[in-house]
């Protein structure tokens, strides 16, 4: 789960992290009451890319431009997004730009400390141009993050003496609240020397959502519809799309390889819902109910290959709640005869084959018998 | 012969008196596997299946001789079960746990890596040598042992290809799930490496998703040094970037980690590169010269 901008940021701040005085407003007239000194930028709190080019971060030197610019980006909608909130922070003077971040990096399975003296950009353009300018150090869980790691990032980055000392701090910091709050990625690009001092202008933490049990202070998850809500509370995992074939099944590969089967007969998925390793019969009511509330839905596809999951729950829950789309299913796998028999009762057919299934479906939606 | 298992593998199960652990011991016996003992702290010197269960995992290596470990134990304590498996030297260690967060995962990894232990998951089905040994979740009747090993980041899909293998009338040596989180013990280069070497291999069955740049690794490796014939099926392919679909390893972020990009470095390095799921198994039986 992404956290906004400011929430980022008041968690780097309480780890003494440092970053610009600012305030989060909901309502252009807030900003004038702020206690800020100006020039101040305005940004808007949204979670996808791109806002600066959108116009969701503008610059504003007296509170009556900073009103009115305020007024201007709440109610933005940036990519689909509809910005509601906004952080007015100090414009800093800023001298250089650099890319600090700590993650998770699937290949060395470590936590990593990246780096590089070109901030402020995109980073994995900067690694694609110069890889050689971003400083990676792959971190020895067992050792843990030690002061002199951070040396030697901020030496390979041409720092030195008291700026060198100063970032290694930082680094230490940064890699700590990464550790303690279960951190993808905590990215703070640009991290900017201002007239001699580190400050985080941005700030990006990505928390992992397994490991929310043991976060319980870290905010709420504003950003999920209320389907995905729906979906969460069974454990299955929904995801929305822009076709017109909803579609159920258990695993993530193998809902993947779905969607790649209904693509190549000529198909487009609305939606796709993943039931996981044992769905009950409650979870796949729970299934069948959520990827059809979905507006412009033709036709259904339940492709299931049952391992943990059990055939026989699956068709219990689909004969018991016939789709009110047509339907073409795929059951297979753990008790399957069973479930058969109890699709057959309620007069409903179902495939061995995938891809007969996903023909199906695709000459469904096109209105086909 | 199989990878990492066999008829000297001697299973102790992990979280036994819980629900799936259970219930999967019981399938893992049905299957052939020696399962000879379970461990969950506080109800040592208990039964289940007939078999015995123990406060740690000392205690159960010292009475049994277990020498791989399955473990069922919940998300919140997994760490903890897998670390003193790898401490007691258990290899393989098999986490079927899913939801475990990943930095726990990492401290299990490295900590495996450090021991020379193999740890295969977590969040996966386990590993299957057919008329030997099964750790793990997958469907037993699926299998027929014969000369394809299989490797594998998603599930459900493995049952898949597995399946229509069988069907086609070939068999596996062993096959691998090695689960569908962004940080797994063993890699498809390390399986890769051990199916190069075993004697009953013949071909391999990659089966890779969107994601992180595993596949690409393969590739690369599979260039260099595998010599057995590589088929492959990537899922994803219309997947759409930046959204997470279905469990926490599959997420395109940029241009890393596309279907695409993986099938056009797998096909660089000579691996044939099924469409479909279902496509599989003739382009191992092509593979395989039959």
């Amino acid at each position: 789960m992404r956290l906004h901008e400011y929430q980022a940021k008041e968690l780097f701040a309480a780890y003494g992290i440092p970053v610009p005085r600012g305030a989060v407003v909901d309502r252009a007239e807030d900003v004038t009451h702020l206690d800020l000194r100006y020039p101040v930028v305005l940004k808007a709190q949204v979670l996808v890319g791109g806002r600066g080019k959108a116009g969701g971060v503008q610059l504003a030197h007296t509170p009556e431009e900073a009103q009115q610019k305020a007024a201007r980006i709440l109610g933005m909608q940036i990519r689909g997004e509809r910005v509601g909130r906004l952080l007015v922070a100090e414009a800093a003077n800023i001298d250089r730009e650099y890319y600090l971040a700590c993650v998770v990096d699937r290949s060395s399975r470590r936590l990593t400390l990246v780096a590089s003296a070109e901030g402020g950009v995109d980073i994995e353009e900067v690694a694609r141009r110069s890889p050689e300018r971003i400083v990676k150090l792959a971190v020895d869980p067992a050792l843990g993050f030690c002061p002199f790691h951070g040396r030697w990032v901020a030496r390979r980055l041409g720092l030195q003496g008291v700026l060198l000392g100063a970032f290694a701090d930082l680094a230490s910091r940064l890699y700590r609240l990464a550790c303690e709050r279960d951190a993808e990625l905590a990215e703070i690009n640009p991290l900017a020397l201002c007239e001699g001092r580190w400050l985080a202008l941005d700030a990006k933490l990505v928390v992992d959502d397994n490991a929310r049990p043991r976060q319980p202070d870290l905010p709420v998850d504003e950003e999920i519809t209320e389907l995905e809500r729906m979906a969460r509370e069974y454990d299955l995992s929904y995801v929305e799309l822009d076709g017109d074939i909803a579609i159920i099944g258990n695993g993530a590969g193998l809902v993947m390889s779905t969607l790649d089967m209904v693509a190549h007969f000529g198909g487009r998925p609305a939606n796709f819902l993943d039931v996981g390793g044992g769905a009950s019969t409650e979870a796949m009511l729970r299934a069948l109910d959520i990827v059809l509330r979905k507006p412009g839905v033709r036709a259904l596809l339940i492709n299931i290959f049952g391992g943990i999951t059990r055939c026989d729950d699956v068709a219990r829950a689909i004969a018991s709640a016939p789709p009110r789309v047509p339907t073409s299913i795929r059951l297979t796998g753990t008790n399957e005869e069973e479930g058969r028999r109890i699709l057959e009762r309620a007069g409903i057919f179902a495939f061995t084959d995938p891809e007969e299934a996903a023909r199906r479906a695709v000459a469904l939606a096109r209105g086909g018998p | 012969m199989a990878i990492l298992v066999g008829e000297h593998t001697r299973v102790l199960v992990q979280g036994i008196t819980g629900y799936q652990g259970e219930f999967h011991t019981a399938r893992m016996l049905e299957f052939g596997t020696r399962v000879v003992a379970g461990v969950t702290p506080g109800k040592g010197s208990t039964r289940v299946h007939g078999l015995p269960v123990f406060d740690t995992v000392e205690e159960a290596v010292e009475q049994t001789g277990a020498n791989a470990s399955c473990v069922f134990v919940p998300a919140r304590f997994a760490k903890d079960a897998a670390l003193e498996a790898i401490a007691a030297g258990l290899d393989p260690v098999v986490v079927i746990t899913e939801h475990i967060p990943v930095h726990d995962a990492i401290a299990i990894v490295n900590y495996a890596r450090r021991q020379g232990v193999h740890v295969i998951g977590p969040n996966c089905p386990g590993i299957t040598a057919p008329e030997r040994c099964k750790i793990g979740i997958m469907p037993s009747h699926l299998f027929r042992r014969g000369p394809v090993g299989l490797l594998s980041r998603s599930g459900t899909l493995t049952y898949e290809i597995v399946a229509g293998l069988t069907r086609a009338g070939i068999g596996q040596s062993t096959a691998v799930g090695m689960g569908g989180d962004p940080v797994i013990g063993m890699t498809f280069v390390e399986l890769l490496e051990l199916f190069e070497q075993d004697g009953e291999t013949e071909a391999i069955v990659l089966v890779g998703e969107i994601g992180g740049a595993a596949e690409e690794e393969a590739a690369r490796y599979i260039q260099e040094r595998v010599r057995k014939p590589v088929v492959a099926y990537v899922a994803g392919c219309t997947a759409p970037p930046g959204k997470r679909m279905g469990h926490a390893g599959a997420v395109i972020s940029g241009t890393e980690g596309t279907a695409q990009a993986k099938v056009e470095a797998l096909q660089a390095a000579g691996v044939a590169v099924a469409a479909l799921p279902t496509r599989v198994p003739e382009l191992v039986a092509q593979a395989l010269g039959r």
